[in-house]
């Protein structure tokens, strides 16, 4: 299904504002503005649309909140994309920039927004030309100023209580709620914060409506999702589906050879699980909830029955580890010491007391920091020990296997070099 | 019941001040920082609580009645 994606395959470059239009129609302003009868926030409502950046949030329901609080209010669009295993945001940035910003900007309007400022990673700057550069294409369209910023690139930096402080003048770390960013965020206004994604679809449901968002996924799920493949499949990157789309068939579109060995669903911060399990799962929220998984950000990575899961996941691990805010105790700590005991047992140098202590660390860490960042590692963790648990018993029997010594399908990520900063 | 004592994690830098006074709610991890035991104050236990708060040298601690956030 063909929505979002429309054209990026045919042209392979970045829309221009008269091919967006052409594509799309004009931007539905009128209809929207605050204080009228149809506001856009009970259309999205009604469209059942969901955030696509992990959590999962009713959108109306968020919008609802921003819009209905007196005085001014801001947008936040999260471009942010700090899950290593994602590339769908910068593939959406890129091919159709103004889709986003439209979403954006109609968001803005019927939430009262005198701003909206877009976050990208520094480590893009080639993308935050490109998106300065559609901006100005449309300059003087717009009834507010989109103003493109370039965020130190920490995984921790795009939650949104994190970009709501740096753009306050302080660090990209997240700070403890209450309040949400909802109630008091940029410049103490109510701000509503959205994945890239999520106002792109906005700025679809704003032209065709809710009935035409509902033609495609399932009743209590509907819509379409981009969803990003990686992993040992043939056909890796990006693709558009319906929301529903079972795991397997996922896979089986990028490529997958065939559907032995495990899949990591969600992200870096998700969970893993045995393919056989969830090849005829629904990839999203409620299917995967009784499996004890998340779509996140629409993420999957697949790793063939060869490769040695302890392995990879004591080098995400590792990865997590040193890209916590360095904030919390629990996190600081517990998260180097949960990567350590990993990369013992990963390597067969860890006896059979591994377990109890991972356990006892694991519960120890989950949900004691100011953000869910501990508790995602604790969640990939916890789910590594679940599913490969035969593997791990042998290698706590001193017997790894002989993947673990060469680890392939997981490409970490460069991290930021140490002089990065927070601000 | 009607108090919680709410810790903000990312203000905590791990002194103990807190766990060492109240032991009966408040206990420490491995690496020294404090894990909330139980999710209520009791009314017996409300006055010692009041000083725990007092006594964390970074204010991280806080006691907030049954209801507020």
């Amino acid at each position: 299904m063909v929505r979002l994606t429309a054209g990026w395959r045919e042209t392979a470059r970045q829309a221009s504002l008269r091919e967006h239009m052409d594509r799309f129609g004009p931007l539905p302003l009128r209809g929207h503005r605050r204080g009228q009868q149809q506001r856009l926030a009970e259309t999205v409502a009604n469209a059942g649309l969901t955030g696509r950046g992990g959590a999962g949030f009713p959108t109306g329901t968020k919008m609802r909140a921003v819009a209905a609080q007196r005085g001014g209010a801001v947008v936040l669009a999260n471009g942010m994309e700090s899950e290593p295993a994602s590339s769908k945001d910068e593939a959406l940035l890129a091919f159709a920039p103004h889709l986003v910003l439209d979403g954006a900007v109609l968001a803005a309007e019927a939430v009262g927004a005198s701003t909206v400022h877009l976050c990208l990673s520094r480590l893009q700057p080639g993308l935050a030309r490109q998106l300065r550069a559609a901006v100005s294409e449309r300059a003087g369209t717009d009834q507010v100023p989109v103003k493109v910023h370039e965020v130190p690139h920490h995984y921790v930096a795009s939650e949104e209580t994190a970009l709501v402080c740096w753009l306050n003048g302080g660090e990209a770390k997240p700070v403890m709620t209450p309040p949400r960013p909802a109630e008091r965020g940029v410049r103490r206004l109510p701000t509503l914060v959205g994945n890239v994604e999520t106002l792109a679809h906005v700025a679809l449901i704003a032209r065709y409506g809710p009935a035409w968002f509902r033609q495609a996924g399932l009743p209590d799920a509907p819509g379409t999702m981009l969803v990003t493949v990686s992993g040992a499949v043939s056909c890796p990157g990006v693709r558009e589906v319906e929301v529903g789309t079972t795991v397997g068939e996922v896979l089986t579109l990028s490529g997958a050879a065939d559907s032995s060995g495990s899949v990591l669903i969600g992200g870096y911060f998700g969970s893993w699980h045995d393919r056989g399990t969830v090849a005829q799962v629904p990839l999203t929220a409620s299917h995967l909830r009784p499996f004890g998984g998340s779509p996140g950000a629409g993420v999957l990575i697949a790793l063939p029955g060869t490769a040695c899961g302890l392995a990879e996941t004591a080098g995400v691990l590792a990865f997590l580890a040193g890209q916590g805010a360095g904030q919390c105790g629990p996190c600081t700590f517990g998260l180097p010491a949960i990567a350590e005991d990993f990369a013992q047992l990963a390597a067969g140098r860890a006896g059979e007391g591994v377990f109890a202590r991972l356990e006892r660390r694991l519960g120890t860490v989950r949900g004691r920091g100011a953000c869910r960042h501990p508790d995602g590692a604790v969640r990939l963790a916890a789910s590594a020990l679940a599913t490969f648990a035969a593997d791990a018993h042998a290698h706590a029997r001193r017997r790894p296997c002989a993947a673990a010594r060469q680890r392939t399908p997981l490409t970490l990520p460069a991290v930021a070099s140490a002089d990065e900063g927070w601000r | 019941m009607s108090h919680r004592l709410v810790l903000n994690p990312a203000a905590c830098s791990g002194h103990g001040l807190c766990a060492g006074f109240l032991p009966e709610l408040i206990t420490m991890d491995e690496w020294g920082y404090p894990i909330m035991l139980a999710d209520q104050v009791p009314d017996s236990l409300l006055s010692h609580a009041r000083r725990a708060v007092g006594l964390c040298p970074v204010l991280a601690l806080r006691l907030v009645k049954a209801g507020q956030r």
